[in-house]
């Protein structure tokens, strides 16, 4: 957890002038991480949607064991990346959303992946 | 030169490499969560639970072995169609065929099992070792379901713990408590783990 925070810190917010050069430059050597999917929640809309064709929001609640917001937030974000898509519909009178993975998506989640194998193979070959 | 220069070459390992793994298994977590959750019906559960409480209820009745044993393979044919409808209900609401993932999952680790029950019965029975079927049905069912469970839920596999346990006490039970152990293992864990799956992965 501490690690976590720390790690988000040296995020440099203003220009400084050794350790941007050395970020950019250790940036450019790994492959770009898709953040939009390491956020903890996305990633597991994400994986919750790979193992199923599709999953309600109500569903995804539950599995996921968030809140409302929470999920609505994040859901879109990735609705607006391209990566679900959302269907709204009724069922008799209860509103339902529907969330599927696109292709873009699946890929999305398949670059993720292979990017945490070579970190883990990278650091066994060290 | 102030600021401490920045090891270049080895950027955090172990955190790094800690992460990575930790993102790994909640990225598997979750996706086993998934199908879990969507596969098994836990209201099909607590209605086999039901119909294995009421066979109990009617086979402690019997006044022979063969009558006893009757009842008991009606249940298992009703529980087995209960599953089979509950399963494919469920697979159909997720529009997942019941062929493919979790459906055929437990198909494939309750059929071995099954049939190493079926033959172990006949020949218990041409034995004369009726008392120990009991105990040797909930053993089985119980490795069944922790095979089937191994790809599921945590909740799954402890379900057949919980057989497994039950079974071994009613092997080393005298015979008078079969029908509590039967009424037990089929049909309040079943009652109870159908429940925590209705709560706990909805359905």
């Amino acid at each position: 957890m501490a690690k976590q925070s720390t790690a988000k810190k040296t995020v440099p917010q203003k220009p400084l002038n050794v350790p941007q050069v050395a970020a950019t430059k250790e940036k450019s050597a790994a492959p770009s991480l898709d953040r939009l999917i390491h956020e903890r929640l996305r990633l597991g809309i994400i994986s919750a949607l790979a193992a199923n064709d599709s999953l309600t929001f109500s569903h995804l609640k539950n599995l996921l064991n968030t809140t409302d917001g929470n999920l609505s937030v994040h859901a879109r974000k990735l609705e607006e990346a391209g990566y679900i898509s959302c269907t709204k519909f009724f069922e008799g009178r209860l509103p339902k959303t529907e969330y599927k993975l696109t292709a873009a998506g699946r890929i999305a989640l398949e670059k993720y992946l292979s990017h945490m194998e070579s970190l883990i193979k990278q650091m066994r070959n060290a | 030169m102030n600021p401490a220069p920045l090891p270049k070459s080895q950027p955090e390992p172990p955190a790094l490499h800690d992460r990575a793994m930790d993102n790994l298994r909640y990225i598997r977590e979750t996706m086993e969560l998934a199908t879990a959750f969507t596969g098994i019906s836990g209201w099909g559960e607590i209605a086999i639970g039901v119909t294995a409480l009421v066979a109990s209820a009617i086979a402690a009745q019997q006044a022979t072995f063969n009558a006893w044993l009757a009842v008991w393979i009606a249940e298992g044919l009703i529980s087995l169609l209960i599953a089979g409808w509950s399963m494919d209900r469920k697979a159909r609401v997720i529009k997942m065929p019941l062929g493919s993932g979790p459906g055929r999952k437990a198909v494939f680790s309750l059929t071995p099992p099954m049939i190493a029950g079926g033959l172990l019965t006949i020949m218990l029975v041409q034995a004369g070792l009726t008392n120990a079927i009991p105990g040797v049905w909930l053993l089985l069912y119980g490795t069944g379901v922790i095979t089937g469970g191994m790809y599921s839920v945590k909740v799954v596999p402890i379900m057949g713990i919980c057989f497994m346990t039950l079974g071994t006490l009613a092997l080393f039970s005298p015979p008078a408590f079969a029908n509590w152990f039967m009424a037990a293992g089929f049909g309040v864990l079943h009652l109870v783990f159908g429940a925590i799956i209705v709560r706990k992965y909805g359905g």
